[in-house]
């Protein structure tokens, strides 16, 4: 864990993380290439690229998530919505039929999918948040299983539309940062960039947002249009991440919290800045290590996952003393 | 109530038979009866075995969810929420490396021991947890099997072993035959010494207080049960694969109607877990004849709804 | 006869009992009373095995508890704890029944149900016998508790607030029942409760702990003097004698 007292303000504390991106970056660019530069830089450039986008995405998806429930716990992929999008790619196949999905453009594709996880994702959300106070733990074991629900659901469809394919679609439940999608990889840039637009507009509103409900409103916040506002983006965002990757359910969890452990003026500025950065600093530096110094392929999400697993009961013990 | 028991007993008879007739080759039971060719070749390698196998697992797998809810004092908690299927697993992968020459006996037996120290972590951990919320507890088993789950994950990734794994991981009858089955029986053993012991087992379920002065020994009974449903956990990992949710959802819904006695309740989970596990099997045998969903699919998409009905049903919850 | 001989209990890093001594003899009803922490439970829950002891030594009749096979203890000794909150569900009928577990070890015979029956009748629970726990208010449950622990038909009875959730009426029919058990079943019944007045009805004996020791004992008339009683809870009371009973005023 970082020493708080060794950074004197937030500021140095996003400084010396850029840096440490930024040397992370270059490390993972540059070690042991061999042969023509231009091609292996290009090549790692591209995959650097897409880890960038994915640490964003999921960083800022998860900390928008904590400020509208007003918890520290739950996130997107904890309450099963990236389960939600894999089963909106196969319920898409089976219901367009193979050949229709393949006659749709790449980009359509996408477009589409995105279109239905932001109304899905926002009929789930009213259902299961804005009906009765219903407790953080009830949710969050709500979400799990309805992650699982949506992960088997997605299997049996795709076990209905071809039988004879074995764990086809487990490749594209299991997350690997190796096989990113590439190809994707332009308009999830361009989509992530605008959704940071109206984040960074009403960056002063979320602090505002994250006192609650009330407060919100009684400070003069169009409550309700702004929430869902956010849900949209939110929403959005879990699409991105997870079409490049897949779902990793605990990597929010872990640089979120990481965040809120080390900003001193927790407001929102600073708290998406550093979660970005650490969230970047964990993808490319985890990556490096695992791809370049061990030499163990595409496991680092297997790994963010159990460390991730262990830091949310280290969590509920901590806030549940007994 | 003599009819009742007796028209239970035609239900289960009836799915049974049926089931012998579901499956790709022509097969007609009188046929297998008269003479002594394929017919009755399919019938006793591979469709009476399949269907006692469906029949074994979903009862024992019912039972090990009530035994654990008993140990556990919470209505959430069976061998997926609490990290054994997972543990067990694990334990299945270790003795894959480590013996590769062993038998399915000692992959069994190794497998015991893993779902043991899983449920055991388990219940430690949940003494750390506060009464009053019972949703913290397979919150934290879920928890607890991903992390299994993926330590499970990271070491075949990187011995190769991921297909095996993942066999083991989604429960599937297709493969059971003749000859890779039987140890399924060791289930029904199991079940019986449960519910000898069902009276204790209450009575460990109404609390460590409770049962001490009702003269119990509560850690050996709590132990008995452990390594029963351990046991039942690894058979069923070990031949069939992880099936999520059947030891949640059917002794929930029986005390719904029966209450929790065991002695009462547990004949009646064991006959509700073999019929619904059959007609799931049944089912996935059929949605895309001749082909078909592995069993752990379709309960799991079963299961996950019937045990979010289950969260939300009572609105305000702790 | 209960013999308690230096029993000290450490909870944590706190002294809860500290070298409690006292010895009763067979039958009546013993009240423990003191204020909050004073170490109630703990006493009752260390005489009846539910915890381990530190040092000293607890027997019944000359059944040590720390040496006593659990099962044997169960049919000399029974305890109700503070809070009972059973997750399992159970019929008030499967309840009691499981109270005669020491005795019939999962096979309730004809004296058992005989037995059972009278109980649920003592404790007026025989006509909601059949309705599950978790469906009775707090006051039935209660009841269902208590009956349970009755039903074990053990020579000692520990009850730890046995009148929690009752009204007046249920708690004066569970004091005069227990009165009753006592005076024609010759069982001794200790219990700690918190009014003082309801204790003293009826009551033959009072131990009186503060800070894990006891400082007062004796019989009820000798314990409820003015200066026992703000010695032991550190209040002013008056107390008045009507009808020949004594009488603790606290309420203004």
């Amino acid at each position: 864990m970082l020493k708080t007292s060794w950074f004197k303000t937030d500021k140095h504390i996003i400084i010396a993380l850029s840096l440490l991106a930024a040397l992370l970056c270059i490390l993972f660019l540059t070690y042991g290439a061999k042969g023509q530069w231009g091609f292996v830089l290009s090549f790692r450039g591209v995959k650097i690229f897409a880890l960038v986008l994915i640490a964003v995405a999921i960083a800022v998806s998860t900390v928008l998530f904590h400020t509208i429930t007003h918890n520290r716990i739950i996130t997107p992929a904890i309450m099963g919505f990236d389960a939600l999008y894999v089963f909106i790619q196969t319920s898409l196949l089976f219901f367009l039929g193979v050949i229709e999905f393949i006659n749709l453009s790449g980009m359509g594709k996408y477009l589409l999918n995105i279109v239905i996880m932001v109304a899905l994702f926002l009929g789930l959300f009213h259902w299961l948040f804005l009906k009765a106070n219903r407790s953080i733990f009830l949710l969050a074991l709500t979400g799990i299983i309805i992650g699982i629900f949506f992960r088997n659901l997605s299997y049996f469809i795709f076990r209905l539309l071809d039988p004879n394919m074995f764990a086809v679609l487990q490749g594209e439940l299991f997350s690997s940062f190796n096989a990113v999608e590439t190809d994707l990889l332009g308009i999830s840039a361009v989509i992530i960039g605008l959704c940071l637009v109206p984040i960074y507009l009403m960056r002063y509103k979320l602090d505002i947002l994250a006192l609650g409900r009330d407060k919100a409103i009684a400070l003069g916040i169009n409550y309700k249009p702004n929430v869902f506002g956010l849900l949209a983006v939110i929403a959005i965002l879990v699409s991105v991440s997870t079409a490049l990757v897949g779902p990793i359910t605990f990597f929010g969890l872990l640089v979120s919290n990481l965040a809120y452990l080390i900003v001193k003026n927790q407001n929102h500025v600073n708290l998406l800045i550093v979660a970005c950065l650490i969230a970047i600093c964990t993808l490319v530096g985890g990556q490096f290590i695992f791809e370049k110094l061990l030499g163990l392929q595409g496991t680092l999400s297997i790994v963010i996952e159990c460390l991730g697993g262990i830091t949310f009961i280290w969590i509920l013990l901590r806030t549940h003393r007994r | 109530m003599f009819l009742k028991y007796f028209f239970a007993f035609i239900f289960l008879l009836f799915l049974f038979v049926f089931s012998l007739f579901v499956g790709v080759s022509d097969f007609d039971l009188f046929g297998a009866w008269a003479d002594e060719g394929d017919q009755q070749l399919i019938l006793l390698a591979s469709r009476l075995p399949r269907s006692f196998a469906v029949v074994l697992t979903g009862s024992a797998l019912a039972i090990v969810g009530a035994i654990m809810q008993m140990i556990a004092h919470n209505k959430f908690v069976e061998p997926t929420t609490a990290g054994t299927m997972d543990s067990a697993a694990l334990g299945i992968l270790v003795a894959t490396i480590f013996i590769p020459t062993s038998s399915l006996m000692i992959k069994m037996l190794i497998a015991t021991v893993f779902a043991l120290v899983g449920s055991w972590v388990f219940l430690r951990i949940l003494r750390r947890l506060p009464v009053t919320n019972p949703l913290l507890v397979p919150l934290v088993g879920i928890m607890l099997g991903g992390i299994i789950g993926a330590v499970a994950n990271f070491i075949a990734y990187e011995t190769d072993l991921i297909q095996y794994l993942t066999v083991w991981m989604h429960g599937d009858f297709s493969g059971i035959l003749r000859g890779r089955y039987e140890m399924l029986w060791l289930t029904f053993g199991l079940s019986l010494c449960a519910y000898f012991i069902a009276d204790q087992l209450t009575i460990v379920g109404m609390g460590k207080d409770m049962a001490v002065n009702l003269g119990l020994n509560y850690r050996t009974i709590v132990s008995l049960g452990l390594i029963i449903v351990a046991m039942v956990t690894a058979i069923i990992v070990a031949t069939v694969g992880m099936i999520p949710f059947i030891g949640l959802i059917i002794p929930n819904i029986v005390n719904r109607f029966m209450g929790d006695n065991l002695r009462h309740a547990l004949p009646v989970i064991a006959y509700i877990g073999a019929c619904f596990t059959l007609i799931c099997d049944i089912f996935g045998r059929l949605i895309i004849y001749p082909y078909e969903v592995p069993i752990a699919a379709i309960i799991g998409v079963i299961g996950a709804a019937v045990f979010i009905y289950l969260l939300l049903r009572r609105d305000v919850h702790a | 006869m209960i013999k308690v001989q230096n029993i000290s209990k450490k909870l944590g890093a706190k002294l809860v009992l500290d070298e409690v001594n006292f010895s009763l003899k067979k039958g009546g009803i013993t009240a423990i009373i003191g204020a909050n922490g004073a170490g109630k439970s703990t006493l009752l829950s260390l005489m009846a095995r539910l915890l381990p002891l530190d040092c000293g030594q607890i027997s019944f009749d000359d059944l040590d508890t720390g040496k006593t096979p659990s099962d044997v203890l169960a049919k000399k000794i029974s305890i109700l704890t503070q809070s009972n909150y059973i997750s399992a569900r159970l019929t008030v009928l499967q309840l009691v029944m499981f109270g005669r577990f020491p005795h019939h070890k999962g096979r309730p015979q004809k004296a058992d149900h005989a037995h059972v029956a009278k109980i649920l009748e003592l404790m007026e629970l025989d006509e909601i016998a059949d309705r599950f726990i978790d469906q009775l208010s707090g006051g039935q449950q209660q009841r269902a508790y208590i009956a349970m622990i009755l039903s074990q038909d053990s020579d000692y009875i520990l009850l730890d607030e046995p009148l929690n959730n009752l009204d007046m009426k249920h708690a004066r029919n569970i004091m005069q029942s227990l009165r009753k058990i006592a005076d024609e079943m010759n069982k001794s019944i200790i219990l700690v409760i918190h009014d003082i007045n309801f204790a003293a009805a009826y009551s033959d004996l009072f131990i009186a702990l503060k800070d894990g020791k006891i400082i007062v004992q004796g019989s009820v008339d000798e314990v409820m003097t003015e200066g026992n009683i703000e010695l032991i809870y550190d209040m002013q009371v008056d107390i008045k004698t009507i009808d020949g009973k004594k009488h603790a005023f606290y309420y203004t």
